[in-house]
């Protein structure tokens, strides 16, 4: 039992600063942003104070590279993706190579492409890495070079680096990373490394293992809730039963009388119970009695807010997009074809409920969380206690899935965390945990969406005019980032840049307000719009009389790349060939967050009138294939977690409460949805983009294409269940 | 207040004697008192697996047995496992990277171990029946069919 404790104490900063200490004279390389420019640095570390978290990679005397990673390990593969871009450039041996999570430190963790803040999101951990961690690496490998090179007194050019060993051909001199590091770290730092041509790669490209995978097989890898620290209390949190209600009052008379718990306290997001463990804590909040204020809640249900979307999709809404005339050309078109859909809320559903923990320390506090945006964790968390975020140190674990989830506007579990503990006050340090109840009835659900779409075609059958409305929650309006215009680029990415060439194109949006809180997830605003993008297409296709990928190819010919994935997927999809008795096959194509995926499935009708989904075929383009293998598994894992959404997932509510619960009512894909999935990878040269998101958006219109290609019937409200069952 | 009592259940061939309230799932008393981790917490109603251990080398979800009920009968989770088919789906499970973010993978392993030591050759509708309750929202479904064939393929060369 004592062993789980000592593991649990501070793990991931313990290895870091025994690490630190233990290299003694290590190198360090980092970078500090000076005017948006990484200037490098290099320190020798005398002790931990020298070890400032600003650094990339740290190799020690034991020829240990570690790679810190400022990204999150959810499941995506970003560990092994970070530190393999490093490693590449820097000539380590793969089997030295080890990650650790950086610490909360904007100025030095930073996401370019997120704006400067420290998180991970939008697909954005490798492409915004890339040079980074090249010139990172090669930084690192030329201060070795020049070790080597002074030590041997030879000149640099002569040496050559090779899995963690420098060697001089001339002498048959070498010498380990580990060997060279004290040395290395007293070199100058260069102003200007070379880095490989993608030629030279040698881990870029092939198939690199996880560095998780291990741990994640024996149990061994650390979540949040694995964390025990001495003493700590486990908290569970009741929460309004609608959301926006708040608590007028409350008796814990009973919870108090539960064996285990220690403390009931009140919080802005509702009562807390404190218990020596979770059973306690769960069955105290199971006793509380709670009255609660709902004048301010939100009372509708999904039925009246889909009539009122559906109302306003009638009305012309701000302008996202203006090509032509698409009105005018709507009214003289031979041939118009209408199509409304409709899109549930969803919850993430990560396999690990969010949870955190929580305990003060010196002046500040300690918090272990699956920190997604460290700088809004931070800065939340210092907001409840009434500290400066740099008083809150953030210990990043590896999270049970996110799909967007943890990464909250008002860093919602980390805020709750810290009010908890305000409000019970003790020393003992704290863990909330949320139930898989929370989970699905906590809302941050993606929003409900409702398209309007009109297409014209003229007098030979050729689509002319595409006019799109699109109703719902602006996800980005709680972080100030909607532009003047009022146009959340969130609620229209992938509509209004629609790649198909159209002489007339408009696309409105109408921002509703609802007291549901709202959130990305997996793929944002594409998890609606490339549904309605690519089965409206598809429709089209069929009043033009034309095959499906025959008029994508034609209207896709400025767009080489969204042609490269379809002809692709096309070609080992066996596309216009004879399918498989009872089944038909559907495409969609879509662009997300920089990269391109085709998917081509064949579907029969199977349980429960819902489309049984036998085989996809995905062709994807993300630049640079740093990780084949791992691209893979994230086009597996979008088009899975996808399907669960096309066929079964929805939170619907009912006079504002949502009705779901559990897995029981919310249904997650599970193995024997789970179809083939075939992956082809386009050759690129251009720099990587994302994968984490881009499998999800195409998978649910190519089921919905080719569900209609079967019985031709046109799906147009998600998810598949909810559709058949009205039919 | 309700009646305190001392339980003693044997987890991975150790008796512990834990004092908690019968009604607890062996799933905290796993975690919470015995702090054997790699048990996971993730839906509390036997729906997803990720609480899978066997109880009597049967895979059974720790989340919904109360704790009472585990009396005199054997534990054993993921920190306990061993044997020819742990270690045949535990080496195909890394060496084919299945996990993605591992949290429902304890659970899917010890289903796995489960399904091959009853029957080492399965086919995909016994990996079907097997594992449909384990759920993983990183959807590594096809790596988890995939490696369960390649451990059996490993325990018979």
């Amino acid at each position: 039992m004592a062993y789980a404790d000592e593991k649990a104490f501070s793990p991931s900063r313990r290895r870091f600063l025994q690490g630190a200490g233990a290299a003694g004279a290590g190198l360090v390389i980092g970078f500090h942003w000076t005017l948006g420019l990484p200037r490098v640095f290099a320190a020798s570390a005398n002790g931990p104070e020298d070890f400032v978290p600003n650094a990339f990679v740290r190799i020690a005397p034991d020829d240990s590279v570690t790679v810190i990673s400022k990204h999150i390990e959810f499941g995506q593969g970003t560990y092994t993706g970070l530190a393999t871009i490093l490693a590449e450039e820097l000539d380590a041996d793969w089997s030295s190579v080890r990650v650790e999570s950086a610490p909360a430190n904007a100025a030095l963790y930073g996401n370019a492409l997120l704006g400067g803040i420290q998180g991970t999101g939008g697909s954005t951990a490798i492409a915004n890495s890339w040079e980074q961690l090249r010139q990172a690496g090669a930084t690192a490998r030329a201060m070795l070079v020049a070790a080597a090179a002074e030590r041997w007194g030879v000149s640099a050019g002569e040496l050559e680096v090779s899995s963690g060993t420098v060697s001089h051909a001339g002498s048959g001199r070498r010498a380990s990373f580990g060997e060279l590091a004290e040395a290395a770290a007293t070199q100058p730092v260069p102003e200007k490394v070379a880095l490989k041509d993608p030629s030279e790669f040698k881990l870029i490209g092939t198939r690199v293992g996880r560095v998780d995978s291990a741990e994640k097989s024996n149990g061994k890898a650390q979540f949040t809730l694995d964390i025990y620290l001495p003493d700590m209390l486990t908290a569970v949190l009741l929460r309004p039963p609608r959301f926006g209600a708040t608590v007028k009052s409350y008796d814990d008379s009973a919870a108090r009388k539960v064996r285990g718990v220690v403390d009931v306290v009140e919080t802005p997001r509702g009562i807390a119970v404190l218990a020596t463990g979770f059973w306690p804590a769960k069955k105290g909040r199971d006793s509380l009695e709670v009255e609660w204020d709902e004048s301010k809640a939100e009372k509708r249900g999904s039925a009246a807010l889909y009539a009122e979307y559906a109302e306003l999709a009638k009305e012309p809404g701000l302008a996202a997009k203006r090509v032509g005339d698409a009105d005018k050309a709507l009214n003289e078109a031979s041939q118009v074809v209408e199509a409304e859909y409709r899109f549930p809320f969803l919850a993430h559903a990560p396999m690990e409920p969010l949870d955190a923990v929580i305990r003060r320390r010196g002046e500040g506090y300690e918090i272990w969380a699956g920190s997604q945006i460290p700088t809004i964790d931070q800065g939340a968390a210092a907001n409840a206690l009434g500290v400066k975020p740099e008083q809150i140190a953030i210990h990043t674990l590896y999270a049970g899935g996110s799909f967007g989830r943890r990464a909250t506007p008002t860093g919602d579990v980390v805020f709750e965390v810290a009010s908890i503990l305000k409000a019970h006050g003790g020393g003992r340090p704290i863990k909330l945990v949320w139930t898989r109840e929370d989970d699905i009835q906590g809302g941050r659900y993606r929003p409900m969406y409702v398209h309007r779409l009109r297409g014209g075609l003229d007098a030979d059958g050729k689509p002319l005019v595409w006019h799109q409305r699109i109703v719902g929650q602006s996800i980005m309006k709680e972080l100030g980032a909607v532009p003047e215009s009022g146009v959340d680029p969130s609620s229209v990415e992938g509509a209004e840049n629609l790649p198909y060439a159209f002489d007339h194109l408009a696309v409105d949006l109408h921002n509703t307000e609802v007291g549901v809180p709202p959130l990305w997830w997996r793929s944002v605003g594409h998890t609606h719009t490339a549904y309605s993008t690519e089965t409206f297409i598809d429709e089209l296709a069929h009043a033009a009389g034309e095959d499906p990928v025959a008029l994508r190819r034609r209207m896709l010919q400025d767009h080489p790349r969204h042609l490269g994935v379809l002809e692709l997927a096309a070609k080992k999809a066996g596309w216009g060939e004879p399918v498989p008795e009872g089944r038909a096959r559907g495409v969609a194509v879509h662009k997300s967050f920089g990269s391109y995926v085709a998917e081509i499935v064949e579907v029969s009708k199977g349980e429960e009138g819902l489309p049984k989904v036998h085989r996809v075929v995905c062709a994807v383009d993300c630049g640079v294939a740093v990780n084949p293998h791992n691209i893979a598994a994230q086009m597996e894992s979008g088009i899975g977690f996808g399907l669960g959404a096309a066929l079964y997932d929805e939170v619907v509510l009912e006079d504002g409460r949502p009705q779901q619960e559990n897995f029981d009512t919310y249904l997650p894909t599970r193995l024997t949805d789970m179809p083939e999935v075939e992956v082809h990878i386009v050759d690129s040269a251009e720099a990587p983009t994302g994968v984490g998101e881009p499998g999800t958006p195409p998978i649910a219109p190519a089921v919905a294409n080719a569900w209609f290609a079967l019985t031709g019937e046109r799906v147009r409200q998600l998810p598949f269940k909810r559709a058949r069952e009205n039919v | 207040m309700e009646q305190a009592m001392s339980t003693t259940i044997k987890v991975n061939g150790r008796e512990h004697t834990v004092d908690v309230d019968p009604d607890t799932p062996l799933l905290w008393v796993l975690r919470d008192e015995l702090r054997l981790t790699g048990t996971k917490y993730g839906c509390g109603i036997a729906r997803c697996g990720a609480c899978t251990v066997h109880l009597d080398g049967k895979p059974t979800r720790s989340c919904v047995l109360p704790v009472q009920s585990v009396s005199g009968r054997e534990v054993t989770t993921i920190e306990g496992l061993g044997g020819r088919e742990a270690k045949a789906v535990q080496n195909a499970w890394s060496g084919m990277d299945v996990p993605q973010c591992g949290y429902c993978q304890s659970g899917q392993v010890m289903s796995a171990v489960g399904l091959l030591s009853d029957n080492p050759e399965p086919t995909d509708a016994d990996i079907d029946r097997a594992m449909d309750g384990n759920v993983c929202r990183c959807a590594t479904y096809a790596r988890i069919r995939a490696a369960i064939h390649q451990a059996a393929a490993d325990m018979e060369g």
